[in-house]
């Protein structure tokens, strides 16, 4: 007898902020959803945005000031019209996430306190300590728990295909449950794609070991083209060695950074807002010390938390205070720390419009895995939880109201039998390279060649090793061949997204011959409006190769202009 | 490098074999963490061994383990930190107490641990529709909350609580924190039904044995314990809930105690525990115990003059140590994120 399908209006992946955002609105709007991730919700990756959220939520503040830090610190690649919908939505989100049980930091008066954030002209971060995703997150499951009625939650499942009908319409996913190995295809109207980013490209990298690009992989397989992929941000103060973030929320409070010779570098760089400018341009001042020799022996520059109040980082860097302690052996509150700019967040994503529609019918894209583009070539801090919110919202919003208007979807059953097969097949290959071996060769490279500088023979050089790399992991091995828990096939699945995902940033980052944002051409070093103020799209043609073509960028109101901090 | 041996617990539900103990050797430095080591194993030699991971920064709570016994998450557990501890030069790890293993170090969280969370409603339940911008409450009062919203769920509390361990319908440390992030924060509506609810549950507020294990098996200083004394604080002091196992009559009655003896006199703890030497409570009390007290008097431990003629007063410093404490206008709170961290003696 074949078991009844699970079929739902809104079938949501991936339950980081996105997702179980894009869950609660699209349940709000009467819809039956399922919520599905490879991890327990609280797990997802939205835990590690430790400093806030931005929201023009002050009357002294507005809106438009906060839209044109965004297109500013996008280096006017961000599309206009998606960041004044981001930004004019922010203050009533915030005041929805207060009112859900976030527990907001107060000031004095008992109200919403914020606190200074690079790229921002005015305080407009607000925040719970240095936690506010982990702490965002745990909230709005304490939501998916109350609403559990109309929330079925699938926790612990991998996603290994979208699933589509005949006319190519996406109409749900196919999923393996990792808990006992059963494959199931899961029928539904809406399929909302918020699995977050693919930092584990790279490596080092402050992304998880979940972040390895799957939804974007599973997107641009059924054709949904990837935007402005070369876009990867390094973070400015990231530990040595195992790469983990510590948050900008040090330099908001006041931190300074010091090269080995004690000098306050970023007075050269950004003789305005010093250590509070961009990311793209901290990240790169430091690795321009570090090349020129006035860094550390160990490739590292100093971040001196001791600037700012003991009692106050004890207070409001908590998280970090432990992060110096159990991963460096350092008192952030007595000394400097040693950091350096390390992978942290990809700009670039699937292409979705301002209501989270990406070019397959039936398909949304939500959060890190999206480009909308809000980010365009460098993302602004505390606008990434932001993105997560407004678009998972909007998303799960336009995904309930379309599958409203549908009858009943109709996957093809064989699907199912394909993925149970493509997992079959990989646990029966005999003879290769060792999967792990292939992932640590990928990071490894990718973090040398394709990282905050970089240039055509390096990029060259990284597209062939990709290349080589995805005919390696066809044949790559694993140990496990059983059905509970078995995360080695699973990890052999991740390394084909990671790879796919990667050969669009390296071909993205070649193609674009100039410098804007996060890509830096030392063979292109400036920016160069007249031929590049438009996105780069990638989408997979025949023979597995990415087939580039452009779209414009949207200019409302603000027209570019030279930026300097 | 150093070269490390991990002895990990090996259990498979598939191949019919009991669980076991298989070492790896890791060369990493010891500054690693133990979940870099046990991926290096995995990575290397043995894929199928099952951990769950994720962030590898000590935030996301997937890591909880029990390393040479104690439980902690293994990314923020360094290799020659576990290799000092360690019994014979190896370190150990195995699964979490309290839960089931479903594979390896994997254990079954939604049978015990979310199921418990569940127990607790937890979401924030407010009095009436929400004010127009944010309620005004006292900072605080967030401050405060943020502590238990610092839980990352990992589980170690759970595995290591005692109380648990004999009654397994207790509803735990991380719960009870959980609950205090909804009683502690001024916009809940509900927090009498909510503390009447876990005290009156015999399996609630009141099963906590004060241990510790909890607040030292935290690797996120939520220090659950002292969330579920202060529970108890409001259960009692705010809201006059009768502690059903006699605990808080236990601990005044050492309170009076002292306050009028200065030092402990044991004869009167007792009865004074259950409401004085003649509260019916006390009586079957005071008979149930007549063999201790026989036994004690026996061994000479208790004298009869000592014990019906403690002529002990309290001295004036006593006497001014409750007056200030009494004095104050609120209660001491046992809270890091409020009351700021020891300074060391530097």
């Amino acid at each position: 007898m074949v078991r009844a399908m699970p079929a739902h209006d809104v079938l949501i992946i991936g339950a980081g902020l996105a997702g179980q955002r894009a869950a609660l609105a699209a349940a709000r709007q009467g819809a039956t959803v399922a919520i599905m991730s490879k991890v327990h919700p609280v797990r997802s990756h939205s835990n590690a945005a430790a400093g806030g959220i931005n929201a023009a939520l002050n009357p002294d503040d507005s809106w438009e000031s906060h839209a044109f830090d965004t297109i500013k610190g996008s280096d006017y690649l961000g599309d206009q019209d998606a960041i004044e919908i981001m930004c004019r939505e922010a203050p009533d989100e915030v005041l929805w996430l207060e009112h859900a049980g976030v527990t907001f930091h107060r000031n004095a008066e008992g109200k919403l306190g914020t606190r200074a954030f690079g790229g921002a002209s005015a305080a407009r971060t607000y925040y719970i300590a240095d936690i506010t995703g982990q702490a965002l997150l745990h909230v709005l499951y304490e939501q998916l728990m109350k609403h559990h009625e109309q929330i079925d939650r699938y926790e612990e499942w991998f996603i290994t295909d979208l699933a589509q009908d005949d006319d190519g319409r996406c109409v749900g996913a196919i999923a393996r449950n990792i808990r006992d190995g059963a494959m199931e295809l899961f029928s539904a109207k809406s399929t909302i794609l918020a699995s977050g980013g693919a930092g584990q490209c790279f490596k080092p990298s402050t992304n998880a070991l979940i972040c390895t690009g799957d939804g974007m992989a599973q997107a641009y397989r059924i054709g949904a083209p990837l935007m402005d992929m070369e876009m990867v941000q390094y973070h400015p103060t990231t530990l040595a060695g195992v790469g983990i973030l510590i948050t900008e929320g040090a330099r908001g409070e006041g931190a300074h950074l010091y090269n080995a010779d004690g000098e306050r570098f970023m007075e050269k760089y950004a003789p305005n807002k010093l250590e509070l400018a961009s990311r793209d341009v901290v990240s790169r001042a430091e690795q321009t010390e570090i090349n020129e020799g006035r860094g550390f022996e160990d490739g590292t520059v100093a971040l001196d938390i001791t600037k700012v109040p003991r009692k106050r980082t004890l207070e409001a860097l908590r998280e970090i205070v432990n992060i110096g302690r159990d991963f460096a052996g350092v008192d952030i509150t007595r000394e400097p720390i040693r950091i350096r700019p390390g992978c942290h967040y990809i700009m670039g994503g699937v292409k979705a419009d301002i209501h989270g529609r990406t070019a397959v019918d039936g398909l949304y894209a939500a959060g890190e895995v999206a480009c909308v583009s809000v980010h365009g070539g460098n993302r602004l801090g505390a606008n990434s939880l932001l993105d997560t919110l407004i678009f998972g919202r909007r998303s799960g919003e336009h995904a309930a109201k379309r599958a409203a208007g549908l009858g009943k979807p109709k996957p093809v059953r064989a699907q199912l039998h394909d993925s149970e097969r493509a997992i079959g097949a990989i646990m029966r290959r005999t003879g290769g390279r060792r999967v792990s071996e292939i992932r640590e060769e990928l990071g490894t490279m990718m973090n040398e060649k394709v990282a905050v500088f970089r240039d055509h023979e390096g990029l060259t050089d990284a597209h062939s090793i990709v290349r080589r790399l995805k005919d390696e992991a066809k044949n790559a091995t694993i140990d496990d061949h059983g059905t509970v828990f078995n995360q080695d096939v699973l990890g052999a699945l991740e390394l084909g997204y990671m790879l796919d995902v990667a050969e669009c940033i390296v071909v993205g980052a070649l193609e674009r011959k100039e410098s804007r944002g996060a890509q830096f051409r030392t063979d292109f070093p400036k920016r160069d409006d007249e031929h590049w103020l438009k996105h780069i799209l990638e989408s997979r043609n025949g023979d597995d190769t990415p087939q580039v073509s452009y779209s414009p960028v949207t200019i409302t109101q603000w027209e570019p202009q030279e930026r300097t901090y | 490098m150093p070269d490390y041996t991990l002895r990990i617990r090996r259990y498979s539900p598939e191949n019919g074999d009991a669980a076991h103990w298989e070492d790896f050797q890791v060369d990493l430095d010891g500054s690693r963490s133990v979940l870099d080591g046990v991926l290096q194993a995995k990575d290397r030699e043995d894929g199928s061994i099952g951990i769950r991971c994720s962030c590898r920064a000590g935030i996301c709570g997937s890591c909880g383990v029990r390393i040479n016994g104690k439980p902690n998450l293994a990314c923020r557990t360094h290799l020659d930190e576990a290799h000092a501890r360690a019994a014979d030069g190896v370190i150990v790890v195995e699964p979490m107490g309290n839960m089931p293993v479903l594979k390896d170090l994997i254990v079954d969280m939604d049978a015990v641990h979310w199921k418990k969370i569940q127990r607790v409603t937890p979401w924030l339940l407010p009095d009436g529709p929400p004010p127009e911008r944010e309620y005004v409450v006292p900072p605080d009062n967030m401050i405060d909350v943020t502590q238990t919203m610092a839980c990352i769920q990992c589980g170690a509390c759970v595995s290591d609580c005692l109380s648990m361990e004999v009654d397994p319908l207790f509803i735990g440390p991380a719960a009870l924190a959980k609950a205090y992030r909804f009683v502690g924060d001024p916009r809940d509506g509900h927090q009498e039904q909510r503390v009447r609810d876990l005290a009156e549950d015999p399996h609630g507020l009141y099963d906590c044995t004060h241990c510790f294990n909890c607040i030292e098996a935290c690797p996120k200083g939520v220090a659950p314990m002292s969330q579920i004394m202060r529970l108890r604080r409001i259960a009692g002091d705010d809201h006059h809930v009768e502690d059903r196992n006699n605990g808080h009559r236990h601990e005044m009655a050492f309170v009076k105690n002292i306050e009028k003896n200065g030092l402990l006199h044991e004869a009167d703890l007792l009865p004074d525990s259950y409401g004085g030497k003649l509260h019916p409570r006390a009586v079957p009390e005071l008979v149930s115990s007549l063999p201790i007290i026989l036994r004690a008097l026996q061994r000479g431990k208790v004298t009869p003059a000592g014990a019906l003629l403690h002529k002990h007063k309290a001295p004036k410093d006593v006497k001014r140590i409750f007056r200030d404490i009494e004095g104050r206008e609120e209660r001491y709170e046992l809270n890091l994120y409020v009351a700021g961290e020891e300074e060391d003696a530097s």
